[in-house]
């Protein structure tokens, strides 16, 4: 009997096999591009982001005659904003999905495991969103962000605070993970730069809904100010706990915030009024990027954070690919260390560690509609 | 150092103990009846939240104005449908393994609360969720000398207040109630009670179904005084309830509330006077070493063999 099934199902396997790859030889026409983040779990928010912005730039250049005749084809990976899942997937998209380039991922936590394995698969990776400065600092040849770098971020926080809002007794707070304590260490050491000094120095417990013993402490320190790194999830809870008792010292925070699930995880617009945050220039603002903002906002999906960056990230891909007629990471990498793409978010160029040679980081305020806007 | 900072620490510390308190009777409940970890609990609770949200929005859409009556609405709804839960958990993964090695509801329990959480994942999204603030204000608390010592919201005192209802309510009806005799029958020996003529079945049912019901009371009081939850709450809240169950001693009601208790202030005051980093390693640090003093926890009667 089982001799019988046996050869059914080598027979079987045989003609899958074979049918399989008739499928990749007549599908090669398609390049295979990954796009890894958060996909669920409490920050799945920002993968939606990293997705939206690189599924309408795959259309817009599909729609546009793809890369010399050849389509993008995204392929979706969930790390859940988990260092161990992050590899996984990783080795997933680089083994089994065989894509020639990786758009993200979304958590410096995240995209550090991650890049080592795209890196080793010789294939090129670029994040648009995580900030964390060992991203680039390993010496990764292929690895490249479209984003700042939380030194330069924690710096014009650190710098705002001392400037423009004149406070001495800053309360530093952040969430024990990669990227919110390495922003909150930037903002200090520039801060401690600028001759001021932290009243507290704490970290809270990412997945945690009671801070009010932290908010006490922050209080009883007579903070003026209260600068968070992490993301909306925890800092939304800790603004409206602030809030709550009576703390109105304002909240400063980074990048990690730039999503409209800050508000609902605050409880409210509220209580989210009046937060500051540093990102980059408002991308929905630059004239080239007019026409693809309102793509977006015809489908009803406001291209808000990262979502941009993620657009122009597939871009530069692109521009990569279509001018070395290579899918080679070492190559790809050449190219953008030399080349300068015109994106979205305007022209981009890369300096040898894979980050980007002009930075803009500005600060923004939340309103009271549960929007955010530059401070002039 | 002064008296403001101490009473305010002692206020969080005890409204986050209640919520430990509440959830850990469910964890308590179930083993002493039954001998197991309903891992499940946590995501009971979890399942309370969103029910919670869910209700407040229908109310508030069918046009209930008056917050009171809303609350009192959503409460019994929650209630009532987190009770639901808690039965039909109990009956479709630990009936069928009632007479099974000891490990196999354990490892049942883990699945339903996976189960769980990606049910809820699906059905609502896994993004954080949020509902605007209902209970406005707070009262300050004076010491005797007129010094502001710290200061409560009304959504903290009703959690605390409603924490000692029920608790009160369900040693009440655990002591002085037909049914409560039987599930303390139940407890000491089950065959006999079996024998006697008890339907242990139904009593063990009920079971689930009163640490669901405390479930959801903490389920409604956290969305209303935090304002946003997730499809995960039910981890981080689950581990520090059952941790406050075993500080307690396990099989005891009144261990559990006490154990939260005192859960919520060692965190609060470790938090507020030491170090928030390592407040969890601190709390860990006090289970240890009662569990050194007293293997069976605070309140809980040493486990004797049974022959």
């Amino acid at each position: 009997m089982s001799g019988r099934y046996g050869l059914i199902l080598s027979v079987l396997s045989f003609v899958f096999g074979t049918l399989a790859f008739v499928a990749v030889a007549d599908g090669a026409e398609a390049i295979r591009i990954g796009v890894a983040g958060p996909l669920s779990g409490s920050y799945a928010a920002f993968g939606e982001q990293l997705w939206r912005g690189a599924e309408q730039a795959a259309k817009d250049i599909n729609a546009a005659g793809g890369i010399h005749g050849r389509t993008i084809e995204l392929i979706k990976a969930d790390d859940a904003c988990e260092p161990k899942q992050a590899v996984n997937v990783a080795h997933r998209l680089v083994d089994a999905e065989h894509v020639k380039a990786v758009i993200g991922h979304f958590c410096s936590s995240s995209t550090i495991p991650a890049s080592v394995v795209y890196t080793e698969a010789g294939i090129l990776g670029i994040t648009p969103a995580s900030t964390n400065p060992k991203v680039t600092e390993r010496n990764l040849p292929t690895f490249f962000r479209t984003c700042g770098r939380d030194d330069q971020q924690g710096g014009a926080g650190a710098e705002f605070i001392v400037n423009h809002l004149k406070a001495k007794r800053v309360a530093v707070v952040h969430d024990k993970d990669t990227y919110g304590q390495g922003l909150a260490d930037a903002m200090k050491a520039r801060l401690h730069g600028l001759g001021v000094r932290e009243v507290l120095y704490e970290g809270l417990t990412r997945g945690e809904k009671d801070f009010n013993a932290l908010v006490t402490k922050i209080k009883s320190q007579l903070a003026d100010v209260v600068y968070f790194g992490g993301l909306h999830a925890e800092a939304g809870v800790l603004v409206r706990q602030m809030r709550e008792q009576g703390l109105q010292a304002p909240l400063i925070s980074g990048d990690g915030i730039v999503s409209q699930e800050f508000v609902a995880s605050a409880g409210g617009p509220r209580f989210v009024e009046g937060v500051f945050m540093t990102f980059g220039r408002d991308a929905r603002k630059i004239y080239g990027g007019r026409h693809v903002v309102e793509a977006f906002r015809k489908v009803g999906y406001e291209p808000e954070g990262y979502t941009l960056y993620s657009y122009a990230t597939l871009q530069a891909i692109a521009a990569a690919m279509r001018a070395t007629r290579s899918e080679q990471g070492d190559v790809l990498a050449k190219w953008l260390h030399a080349n300068t793409v015109e994106t979205v978010m305007g022209p981009k160029a890369w300096d040898a560690k894979g980050d980007l040679k002009v930075t803009d980081y500005v600060m923004y305020r939340w309103t009271p509609d549960g929007k955010y806007q530059e401070v002039e | 150092m002064n008296g403001y900072i101490v009473g305010q620490q002692v206020i969080n510390g005890l409204v986050l103990g209640a919520i430990y308190g509440l959830i850990a009777v469910g964890y308590t409940m179930v083993y002493g009846i039954m001998g197991m970890i309903n891992f499940a609990h946590g995501d009971i609770y979890m399942i309370s939240a969103y029910l919670a949200a869910i209700f407040l929005a229908l109310l508030t859409g069918a046009g209930v104005q008056s917050v009171p009556v809303a609350l009192v609405l959503v409460l019994a709804l929650t209630i009532l449908f987190t009770a639901f839960y808690g039965w039909t958990v109990e009956r479709v993964a630990y009936r069928p393994l009632r007479n099974s090695n000891r490990l196999a509801p354990l490892i049942s329990a883990i699945g339903v609360s996976l189960i769980l959480q990606n049910y809820v994942r699906i059905s609502q999204g896994a993004r954080n969720q949020g509902i605007p603030a209902l209970i406005e204000g707070h009262v300050r608390v004076n010491a005797a000398d007129g010094v502001t010592i710290g200061q409560v919201t009304y959504t903290q005192i009703l959690i605390v207040s409603a924490a000692l209802l029920s608790m009160g309510a369900l040693a009440w009806i655990m002591r002085h109630t037909t049914l409560g005799r039987s599930c303390r029958a139940t407890q000491q020996d089950r065959v006999m009670a079996e024998l006697l003529g008890i339907n242990t079945d139904h009593i063990i049912a009920t079971v689930f179904i009163m640490g669901a019901a405390m479930a959801a009371v903490a389920g409604l009081l956290v969305t209303l005084n935090y304002g946003s939850f997730d499809f995960f709450i039910g981890f981080v809240v689950g581990i520090k309830a059952f941790t406050a169950a075993v500080l307690g001693g396990i099989g005891s009601l009144p261990g559990a509330m006490l154990g939260g208790v005192i859960l919520g202030l060692c965190e609060s005051l470790f938090s507020g006077f030491v170090n928030t980093d390592y407040k969890d390693v601190f709390a860990f640090a006090v289970l240890i070493l009662v569990l050194v003093v007293r293997p069976s926890g605070l309140l809980g009667h040493p486990e004797v063999e049974k022959v």
